[in-house]
């Protein structure tokens, strides 16, 4: 009970930090790196909820099917998304570097 | 946005990043009250999984769940990973070094040993997905990292393999799932409703054809791009 519990609340740390970098900076291989925080987190939480001490009954399959399905596909929306992000920074006039500085992390300068 | 604060070095207090943070401050609580009302103790669906399960023609209760009684919700997740690289396909070719790079003795001979073996294992696991953890997704991660293995230690014949291989190892898995989908449908009338007699055979076809596809993807996925001939007479890169 305790460790699901524990277990949770570090899925929503994770998905909580992921989504606010998702919101607060601007270049995209940290929206895309964000992306997959949150992805874990929320994986984090479906195993989590799952979770059976031994003895304590059938663990419950279905989430692990989810989060097995749900990875591989996060692997391929990230493929994908930095693909497009290539193109992207290969088809725009504006540089990469020249995003960073609008960054609201205020990394780039 | 470029409103900065006059004496602070270490970070610009952007009102918009303010209220974004105190948004997220509240839904942090919304969403830890969620979590601290969840019941932990309840057993889910496992026990109804458990009482289906000699139904489902395996003995491990995820692969019973991926392949049977969730096999919809598989069938499309597949069909998610094949429009994924057909994506990456039509955008780029792949990044292949114009001049071949000779790997070292070391790394070919430790990719020479490593790579049949992770084949060997990558069918090991969908093997034993019928009765202990494994199954199609764990089989084609381990496929596809023998492919990256070979990938990164640039191989020189792997840039010559025929996209017309590539595209019928990328489609096994997908159209093997829909046949059997289709099949389905002919002998008992409902979609992914499998005949009790064949069963545990036609899942573990699904899942041999779905590792080899998934393990491909994975792998075209990181070559980052189409094969050299396929549609070369297209817009260069």
């Amino acid at each position: 009970m305790i460790t699901n519990m524990l277990y949770s609340l570090g899925g929503l740390l994770l998905f909580i930090m992921g989504l606010f970098a998702l919101i607060a900076c601007s270049h995209p291989l940290r929206k895309i790196l964000a992306v997959n925080v949150m992805a874990t987190g929320v994986f984090l939480i479906l195993i989590a909820t799952a979770y059976k001490q031994a003895g304590a009954g059938e663990i419950d399959p279905v989430p692990h099917a989810m989060v097995l399905t749900g990875i591989v596909v996060s692997v391929s929306v990230t493929a994908l998304a930095l693909i497009l992000a290539c193109r992207v920074q290969e088809t725009s006039n504006r540089s990469l570097s020249q995003q960073r500085k609008n960054d609201f992390t205020g990394a780039g300068e | 946005m470029t409103a900065r604060s006059t004496q602070n070095k270490r970070k610009r207090f952007d009102p918009v990043l303010l209220l974004v943070l105190l948004l997220i401050v509240f839904l942090t609580g919304l969403l830890v009250q969620v979590i601290l009302a969840t019941d932990y103790l309840g057993s889910g669906l496992g026990d109804d999984v458990a009482r289906f399960q000699d139904l489902s023609g395996v003995e491990s209760p995820v692969t019973a769940v991926l392949l049977n009684f969730r096999g919809y919700d598989t069938l499309l997740e597949v069909m998610v990973l094949l429009m994924a690289v057909v994506g990456v396909w039509s955008l780029t070719r792949a990044p292949f070094p114009k001049k071949p790079i000779e790997p070292g003795p070391i790394q070919l001979a430790v990719v020479r040993l490593l790579a049949p073996l992770m084949v060997l294992f990558s069918f090991y696991l969908v093997w034993q997905g019928s009765h202990l953890a494994g199954g199609a997704f764990q089989g084609g991660a381990v496929l596809g990292g023998a492919c990256v293995l070979m990938l990164v230690s640039e191989l020189p014949w792997l840039k010559n393999i025929s996209s017309r291989f590539l595209r019928i190892g990328l489609l096994s898995g997908p159209l093997v799932f829909l046949g059997v989908a289709i099949l389905c449908i002919v002998l008992q009338g409902t979609l992914l409703d499998y005949p009790q007699e064949w069963v545990g055979t036609l899942l573990l076809l699904i899942e041999t054809a779905c590792a080899v596809s998934i393990g491909l993807t994975l792998a075209c996925l990181f070559a980052g791009g189409r094969p050299k001939d396929d549609l070369s007479g297209g817009r260069k890169r």
